[in-house]
């Protein structure tokens, strides 16, 4: 690839938070760690009622994963502010958009992709049915990269304030409910042997919107943090 | 080697005449030019109104003490921050950070390294974003600036010295062609000093310029360069 181009620019950024996520596997560990802790929790509270377990888990699954990636959240842009490099992309001559896109990615797939691997075990910890387990993993497949979105651009705005994890929970718990009703309404639907195309439909719509929209808002915000 | 030739009769022609008045007729235009340029934050003014004009091929000192805005001055010229008042030019236009991008590059108290990354791994993420000079390479530059060997070490195991220099080869390896260095010689031992000094000079004979704030105990000696005085 040829330095300089956009495409060498992405690959940069790409490659280089996936090398940070790597040298700091630990902490990649933590939302997992954490995931599984919560479901086996769930069953000892609730009691060895399968078919109640069974019932809710779609939805615990989700929350789950929603949570778990709140973990994570909060240092999303923090070290990149705190050490220079964002000024280095500020700098650089590329759309900052696409270089903080690229980065919402690495964080998908170091944080959610993990979650979404792991969601079969927690879900068949909580005894839900083999039959949605394939809608399960497709609601979480477009509900995590939108929650690392939304999550993303909360972030950027708040990257200025200190303690800014509290703001954060407070201001994304509005915008992840859709997300959770959808996606657990899909879920919710395959398990009762209902059609359950819409509600992923409008997942996929919301996910297509953020996409865009998103990596604009976070490098619009961005600049106004440094623009200080 | 044309350029530099032209742009250090530039500067010659610059010493002789008025320097109040940047924009004489028959000389090259200025790479980066400021008129009436202020700042300030809220109602306090942080500088200004200063004038400058920096041609290709020169090193332009801006003085001042803590507190007199050179640093925000650096930052407002890497379109890191917005002017409110006075025009700043790149290339005789207006400078617009989206249009800019890539000619100005700031190395500032923040070094932009990623500690957990090796020198060269951070180069590289440099050389993806901006691309890089004609005839440079990662390795070579790292041998060049003193780093040789330590090309694997993580940045976080270095000294303050051998970072700062990390952060130095990234503006070797790219194009840029304006480098405004902000306290460029904090934390460098005498080798380190006259390290940046050589940098510098061959920059500018390459073509590029270079605008280095610095309050007096350490600065850039060579030829005689001019200077932006900042007051608080």
């Amino acid at each position: 690839m040829k330095p300089g181009t956009t495409r060498a620019a992405c690959w940069a950024i790409l490659r280089r938070d996936l090398t940070l996520a790597w040298r700091r596997r630990g902490d990649m560990a933590l939302p997992v760690l954490y995931a599984l802790i919560v479901a086996t929790l769930f069953p000892f509270a609730l009691g060895p009622d399968n078919a109640l377990l069974a019932r809710i888990a779609g939805g615990v699954v989700l929350v789950i994963v929603l949570l778990a990636m709140l973990l994570a959240f909060d240092a999303l842009f923090r070290s990149d502010i705190e050490d220079g490099s964002l000024e280095q992309w500020l700098m650089a001559p590329q759309p900052l958009a696409l270089l903080v896109g690229m980065k919402i990615l690495a964080h998908w797939l170091t944080t959610a992709l993990p979650l979404i691997i792991i969601g079969p075990v927690i879900a068949s910890m909580l005894h839900l049915p083999t039959h949605p387990l394939h809608v399960l993993e497709l609601a979480l497949l477009l509900a995590t990269p939108l929650l690392s979105l939304l999550g993303a651009v909360l972030v950027a705005l708040t990257a200025g304030t200190r303690r800014s994890g509290m703001l954060l929970a407070l201001m994304l718990l509005p915008l992840c409910v859709p997300v959770v009703i959808f996606a657990a309404g899909a879920v919710l639907a395959a398990q009762q042997g209902l059609p359950w195309i819409a509600p992923m439909a409008w997942l996929g719509a919301a996910l297509a919107l953020g996409i865009i929209l998103a990596p604009l808002a976070c490098a619009a915000a961005l600049r106004i943090t440094l623009d200080s | 080697m044309d350029t530099a030739r032209t742009a250090k009769d530039n500067r010659s022609f610059m010493m002789r005449t008025d320097l109040s008045n940047p924009t004489l007729p028959g000389e090259s235009d200025p790479l980066l030019e400021g008129r009436d340029v202020t700042f300030r934050r809220g109602d306090e003014t942080v500088f200004g109104p200063i004038d400058f004009a920096l041609h290709a091929g020169e090193v332009m000192l801006v003085e001042g003490d803590n507190g007199s805005g050179k640093t925000t001055l650096l930052r407002l010229l890497a379109g890191l921050l917005h002017h409110q008042e006075g025009d700043i030019l790149l290339h005789g236009a207006p400078l617009d950070r989206l249009y800019a991008a890539g000619e100005i590059i700031l190395l500032g108290h923040h070094l932009g390294l990623k500690f957990d990354l090796s020198p060269l791994e951070n180069l590289r993420v440099a050389e993806g974003l901006y691309g890089r000079r004609q005839g440079t390479e990662p390795v070579t530059v790292l041998a060049g600036i003193g780093l040789a060997g330590y090309e694997h070490e993580p940045v976080r195991r270095l000294s303050a010295g051998q970072k700062k220099r990390a952060a130095l080869a990234r503006l070797v390896l790219i194009p840029a062609a304006i480098w405004l260095l902000d306290e460029p010689y904090a934390n460098l031992d005498r080798e380190g000093i006259s390290l940046v000094n050589r940098l510098v000079e061959q920059h500018i004979h390459r073509g590029g310029a270079a605008l280095v704030t610095s309050h007096g105990a350490v600065t850039y000696l060579n030829g005689e360069p001019r200077r932006i005085r900042l007051s608080a």
